[in-house]
């Protein structure tokens, strides 16, 4: 059947379909292109040439430029994302364990109180939260953003892993729960050897949230506590002095190279957590 | 059985046992309970007080919400979140279907064009923003390099332009999110049941037709979520203004969040901007509450 089909359709259509795909792909490349084009250029041959020109020298004086202006910044992501990542992928887990398998009086009505968090407008909670990390002494520091993003990201990491365990047979847990195995023993032994996907489903679907978050970032932190998003935005949009276009994309490039590398590497998780999010959510 | 083992003496062990469900779900309970509902409550009622550089709970009644229906630039917020959201939604499903329907004729390298499609995705809305306003940058951008290709009479400078500045927001979003789209309908398509394609082709329809016929209308749950996700992302949406634009040139660009944001945060008006908060997520509200309830009851029905 598929064969006869194909030889159909096969000719122009299929030509046409393909040259299609193809524009498609190169419209999508694009602003990838001219940010790294930009970011290798001279300033004297960004104004001489245009987008898409070739450098006439290809210098990387650009990348020096922007890496010496917010490598500081660079670190705090870091230190913001790799905490806030792991914390609220492990409660998350532990949440989805005791939503899809311990379920008591209230659970379910916690789970949809919760499902409501994946919606939420977090403009509704910023200045409740920035009370309350003043009144903690948090204000401005890069453990405030963690424990803002635990928080504001519980509600996807117990989505993502209680729908998860959700379709995990009952007959198993009840089996080892006769053996006299406890809570954690279950979870340590049965639960999490089977989880490595969607553990990396939402540990690439927090680093891009958390990496990528500005709001919280520009509200939350100033000065030497802001990360990469914050201080490519301030770079970017300075109207002091002569625009430097190749330090403007090295950054962005910079800001971007993480996130983009994850999705390179682990791409299949990365469209996993979306779909998972979006659809379930 | 179970008579049997209620009358056995519960174990210390069994107890902690019973417990523990409830005490590793405790935490999270509090945050939800008062990081979520708590602080909606309180914004709720910060948009009811006098607040502005500092919280003063004095009664204001509905003034915060009067003053921001006074505000034009509230209104220009509103309206440009109309226009953003309505092109933002309509492209995106337009070129999301389009490239999804064409990924779904057994192409070769499928697996390589659908990275490409979808990297936007991971990149933050700031770096989106960035490389945009570089693009769309009036003479040295794509306006200039039309020119350079020989499209003498090319203009675009939509970027400083206040009534067409929001189009600017469109292209942007849109580049970033219509491969996310396309990924969710590619994988609606391959859910669709073969037998039914092959029995419209027996009957002659031609495959353009069996896919606006039949194909895509199956696909209507996709539909749904697609707009809903995409309304939500343009009710929040504040990077790409605050990268692209910074709701500029004046205000003419602004939208909700960043209305909010400006708001409260820059000018000391924490009382309106709290009022405008609660407004977006009424907005949130009005597409979320829909939607859970459709999903709901079509659970219900299976």
């Amino acid at each position: 059947m598929t064969s006869l089909v194909g030889k159909r359709s096969l000719s122009l259509s299929r030509i046409a379909i393909y040259a299609l795909l193809m524009f498609a792909v190169l419209l999508y490349l694009v602003p990838l292109v001219v940010m790294l084009l930009t970011s290798f250029k001279t300033p004297e041959d960004i104004s001489t040439g245009n987008l898409l020109s070739w450098p006439s020298v290809i210098t990387g004086i650009g990348w020096v430029k922007a890496w010496a202006t917010v490598d500081g910044y660079f670190w705090n992501s870091i230190k913001i994302t790799v905490p806030a990542v792991l914390a609220s992928t492990a409660i998350g887990a532990l949440n989805g364990y005791v939503l899809s398998m311990w379920r008591f009086r209230g659970s379910q009505l916690f789970f949809g109180l919760l499902l409501f968090g994946c919606f939420l407008p977090f403009q509704t909670v910023l200045l409740p939260a920035s009370f309350t990390l003043g009144k903690m002494g948090l204000a401005s520091t890069t453990t405030g953003l963690v424990i803002v993003h635990i928080v504001y990201g519980l509600a996807f990491t117990t989505l993502f892993f209680r729908n998860y365990y959700v379709s995990i047979p009952d007959a198993l847990v009840k089996a080892a729960r006769l053996d006299g195995a406890g809570f954690f023993t279950i979870f340590r032994r049965i639960i999490l050897p089977m989880s490595t996907p969607i553990i990396m489903v939402c540990l690439i679907w927090q680093f891009t949230q958390i990496w990528n978050d500005f709001l919280f970032g520009v509200v939350f932190s100033s000065g030497d506590s802001q990360p990469i998003t914050v201080a490519l935005n301030n770079l970017v949009n300075t109207s002091t002095g002569v625009k430097e276009y190749n330090v403007d994309m090295a950054a962005a490039m910079i800001a971007g190279l993480p996130t983009l590398l994850v999705y390179v590497v682990a791409g299949k998780y990365f469209v996993r957590g979306l779909t998972a999010g979006a659809v379930k959510g | 059985m179970n008579s049997t083992a209620a009358f056995r003496k519960v174990s210390p062990f069994d107890a902690l046992q019973r417990w523990l469900p409830k005490l590793v779900l405790a935490p999270s309970m509090f945050i939800v309970l008062v990081g979520f509902y708590g602080y909606i409550l309180w914004t709720f009622v910060l948009s009811f007080t006098r607040s502005t550089f500092l919280p003063n709970y004095t009664w204001a009644g509905l003034a915060q919400y009067q003053r921001l229906f006074e505000n034009d630039r509230w209104w220009v917020a509103s309206k440009n979140l109309l226009v953003f959201g309505g092109l933002f939604i309509g492209i995106t499903l337009v070129i999301g279907v389009t490239l999804a329907v064409l990924l779904d004729q057994r192409i070769r390298r499928e697996g390589f064009i659908r990275t490409i499609y979808l990297y936007p995705m991971a990149l933050s809305m700031i770096v989106t923003g960035t490389a945009w306003k570089w693009l769309l940058n009036p003479g040295m951008g794509l306006d200039k390099l039309l020119r350079d290709w020989g499209w003498e009479g090319f203009r675009l400078d939509w970027l400083i332009d206040p009534d067409r500045v929001v189009y600017c927001l469109v292209i942007a979003a849109v580049w970033q999110a219509s491969g996310f789209i396309m990924a969710m309908f590619l994988a609606g398509l391959r859910g669709v049941d073969q037998s039914i394609i092959r029995a419209a082709q027996i009957d002659g329809a031609s495959l353009p037709r069996i896919y606006w016929k039949v194909v895509l209308p199956s696909l209507r749950p996709v539909f749904f979520s697609a707009v809903m996700i995409l309304a939500h992302i343009a009710i929040k949406s504040f990077d790409l203004v605050a990268a692209m634009t910074a709701g500029g040139p004046g205000y003419s660009s602004d939208l909700p969040a960043m209305f909010m944001y400006s708001f409260t945060f820059s000018r000391g008006q924490m009382g309106m901007g709290s009022a405008s908060a609660i407004l977006m997520l009424g907005a949130i509200l009005a597409i979320i509450v829909p939607y859970l309830y459709s999903e709901l009851r079509a659970k219900r029905n299976d």
